[in-house]
């Protein structure tokens, strides 16, 4: 008997990290999954997701046909949250288990560079997910929306940059902000713009390591 | 599953023609399978020869600008649908659609296309309608007249009240029996004056003979009077119910090419006849047939009378309006009545004073009146001229014209045209005038131009003369332009003047609006859009010294044939002229008002559209004023 020795994964979850052993290195085929997540509170410790949502950007085109939207089964409830993303515990949208959606999420981020704005966060809840399900972390290359804003200027400083002042600052009309898939789209449209301001700055094409 | 995205974007494409036509799951399916393009502005769409994209494009936010050969041709911007024509075509793009500013663009699959062709004929047109104005360009030989051939097109379909109310049909239908001889079926007809008979068995309608039939079928010799009527008779019949609407009646004797539907108790063949309706019978219900109108107005006795037939033509204008009859033909119809009652109320004011004129005199209508493109009811125009008389008869004559013309103006003014707010009458002493004095106004109008009297010669140049004596008219037209050759540079006056209103888009996109006083932020039709093409024409008519040509469409098409290097350019202005009097007498209407200001907002997607499309040979014709004469300098 060896305790050290690799665990054993579920397939879902080889096929997942198996996306990432060939992956290109063009930007234009790169899978961009622009993600966000709703939370029951801002600890990733003790707080929960409760619903995820995505849309992709391929070739510095937004697919609505290919995203995510789901909804998960809350056993854990925060009252205090339900007024800023508005899911109520039972509410008549269909939900799913955690462990499924998990699953669902890692079929559609296979291969794909992950983005977000301040992932870190929505990656730490995903990381938290996982790991109740005995699995290992998110293995994607991530990119943050807001780490990206800074390096498309030439601010050194280090503010914290809200999704709602970058939408202003960029003139993206916010519609559904403050659910998953609504803030994922806007995040995928000033993911766009910032991609085409680093461009610019850049004075060339990019590559996928300028992000 | 819910989807958030899709249904965002589907709130947006629902509100804008073809999509406004498709069902909720329709759309909802098309929304979730959008690609959503961000483009920085100058960044290309397609360009030029690229090979087909399998995609059309719904700006989101921004505008886009189609290019051919780096010249704009056409801007797109919230809810416009581009990249129609190649996909229709399945050709490669004939055009560049480049962002004009930072954009968002829906990119839509031509599988959606498709699917929206096949299932829903009003979206189908409306694709076909944008597939032309898309790629319009007035002066291309490929496309031309594509822009403007959908003027009818684009327009909703409103149904009204008179079409969707219940026909009037006769009742106690005249009938026979289906082995009554031809000649006592037609005895029967004569005797009730009509012009059918229905055939019937058991009180059911089995056939129906026409005047037609026997027109086509007994005078020809085909058949003998002495036969049986069922020999002759169409049969089976086409019945309705006693229900039935006058749009269903007009669509079935057009599919039918009949002229006649019989009514029956419960719309089959198989119940008892209850009456017919003729197509006379839903030429009444559209009513006031013009030429009824006109011999209304001839026989009129009184102002009472004749406002009643005017608020008749009202009617008919309304009709027209509704059923999409050619513009010009309205106009003319319309006018023809507005005269015909003129003319019948100068004779019964001549009656009134009892004392024939001293001196032959003519009436002429003047601004749009004189033009003949006066739909809506407004103030009245009008001025006289009379013979010269010898000074010590002038007293006389001028207290005689001025009373005549205070009676005929009162007259008007009962009948429904109000007086003119700025007495640009025939009772006002200015402008009731011998033809010398006429004659010498307009030379010093032209020889000493100035703004009030550019303002002047713009109306008093559209006159038409409505009663009295031709030859001095003629003579005050030959005045004009002896003046106008004695100093040229006039027509550059009144071409500076003719520019003052510039093209209604403010830099291409949005219309130019009112920025102050009553009308705030409201489009202002006449000043903006129909003055600057009625004031070209008539500068350039003027300019080639014709005469009597005083219809803006009229003098178009006249400057078609004596241009025709510019003949693109002089059809598209009469397209443009023909939408935007047609779009202004439908706000009249709606509104009851002069039509004059409209609220943009109000409008929908279509009508924008169709009224941007009018603005680029505004645009143009301006532009040949000033190369023609030489405004850069003198502006």
């Amino acid at each position: 008997m060896n305790w050290f020795k690799h665990k054993t994964y579920p397939n879902f979850y080889n096929a997942y990290a198996e996306s990432f052993k060939h992956q290109r290195k063009s930007l234009e085929a790169t899978r961009f999954v622009v993600f966000d997540t709703e939370t029951t509170g801002l600890n990733p410790n003790q707080d929960y997701i409760l619903s995820i949502g995505t849309v992709t950007v391929q070739d510095f085109n937004i697919n609505v046909a290919d995203s995510l939207e789901c909804y998960l089964q809350q056993d854990h409830f925060n009252a205090e949250t339900v007024e800023i993303h508005g899911l109520l515990k039972a509410g008549n949208i269909t939900k799913i288990e955690e462990t499924k959606a998990i699953k669902l999420f890692l079929k559609h981020i296979e291969g794909a560079v992950l983005v977000a704005h301040h992932i870190a966060f929505d990656v730490a809840m995903i990381n938290q997910a996982l790991k109740r399900m005995d699995l290992p972390k998110l293995k994607n290359k991530l990119v943050d929306t807001g780490q990206l804003y800074k390096n498309t200027k030439y601010v050194k400083e280090d503010k914290h940059y809200s999704l709602d002042q970058l939408c202003n600052t960029f003139n993206i009309t916010m519609h559904d902000r403050h659910t998953a898939s609504g803030d994922a789209y806007l995040t995928a449209v000033l993911f766009l713009k910032l991609s085409a301001l680093l461009k610019k700055k850049k004075n060339r094409d990019l590559r996928l390591r300028d992000y | 599953m819910k989807n958030t995205i899709a249904e965002r974007i589907l709130d947006f494409l629902k509100g804008f023609p073809p999509f406004d036509a498709l069902t909720y799951d329709q759309l909802f399916t098309i929304a979730s399978q959008v690609k959503v393009l961000y483009l920085e502005k100058d960044s290309y769409v397609f360009k030029q020869n690229e090979g087909l994209h399998d995609s059309f494009y719904v700006v989101k936010d921004g505008g886009i600008g189609v290019y051919r050969d780096n010249n704009l041709v056409d801007e797109c911007d919230e809810g416009d649908i581009f990249g129609l024509r190649a996909l229709i075509r399945k050709d490669h793009y004939l055009l560049d659609a480049k962002a004009i500013e930072e954009s968002i663009v829906y990119s839509m699959s031509s599988k959606v296309l498709e699917d929206i062709i096949i299932t829903n004929p009003k979206a189908n047109q409306f694709l076909i309608a944008s597939f032309a104005t898309n790629t319009r360009n007035p002066y291309s030989k490929e496309d031309k007249g594509t822009l403007f051939a959908n003027e009818d097109f684009l327009q909703p379909n409103t149904s009204s009240f008179s079409e969707i109310q219940s026909a009037k049909f006769s009742k106690n239908p005249i009938v026979c029996q289906a082995h009554t001889i031809i000649k006592e079926a037609c005895l029967v007809m004569s005797h009730n004056k009509v012009g059918s008979i229905v055939i019937t068995q058991n009180k059911q309608p089995i056939g129906i003979i026409t005047d037609k039939d026997l027109r086509n079928k007994i005078a020809t010799g085909l058949h003998a009077i002495t036969h049986k009527v069922e020999a002759i008779m169409s049969t089976p019949v086409i019945t309705f119910p006693p229900t039935i609407t006058v749009a269903e009646a007009q669509i079935a004797m057009l599919k039918n090419d009949i002229s006649h539907l019989c009514i029956t108790k419960d719309g089959t063949p198989n119940s008892e006849l209850i009456g017919i309706l003729s197509e006379h019978d839903i030429i009444v219900i559209h009513g006031n047939n013009p030429s009824v109108l006109i011999k209304e107005i001839k026989r009129a006795t009184s102002t009472e009378q004749l406002k009643y037939i005017r608020e008749k033509a009202q009617e008919l204008l309304n009709n027209y309006i509704e059923q999409h009859i050619p513009i010009s033909f309205i106009a003319n119809i319309i006018s023809a009545i507005n005269e015909a009652i003129t003319k019948r109320i100068i004779t019964l004011s001549i009656t009134e004073t009892n004392q024939e004129p001293p001196v032959p005199f003519a009436w002429l209508a003047i601004g749009s009146q004189g033009r003949k493109e006066q739909l809506l009811l407004t103030d009245q125009d009008n001025a006289l001229v009379f013979e010269d008389v010898a000074e010590n008869q002038k007293e006389i004559a001028n207290a005689y014209f001025l009373t005549l013309a205070k009676a005929i103006n009162n007259k008007l003014n009962t009948v429904g045209f109000e007086l003119c707010p700025a007495n640009m009458m025939a009772s006002n002493p200015k402008w009731c005038l011998t033809v010398s004095e006429w004659k010498a106004q307009f030379k010093n109008w032209v020889t000493h131009p100035d703004a009030d009297k550019i303002m002047l010669c713009n109306i008093f140049f559209d006159y038409d003369m409505v009663y009295g004596n031709h030859q001095l008219v003629d003579e005050m037209s030959s005045s004009i332009f002896e003046a106008i050759e004695s100093y040229e540079i006039f027509l550059n006056f009144m071409s500076r003047n003719a520019l003052k209103n510039p093209a209604p888009l403010s830099f291409f996109r949005s219309f130019l609006v009112e920025d102050s006083g009553e009308h705030k932020d409201q489009f202002d039709i006449k000043a903006r859009a129909i003055m600057p093409l009625v004031d070209a024409a008539r500068i350039l008519v003027l300019s080639h010294k014709i005469k009597d040509i005083n219809s803006t469409i009229a003098r178009y098409q006249k400057m078609e044939t004596l241009e025709p290097q510019n003949k693109d350019l002089y059809a598209s202005c009469i397209s443009a002229f023909r939408i935007l009097l047609r779009f202004r007498t439908q706000q009249g209407l709606k509104h009851d008002d002069s039509g004059r200001f409209i609220d943009v907002n109000s409008l929908s997607k279509a009508d924008r559209l169709k009224l941007k499309g009018c603005f680029k040979p505004i645009k143009d014709i301006q532009e040949l004023l000033k190369t023609r004469f030489k405004l850069s300098q003198l502006l």
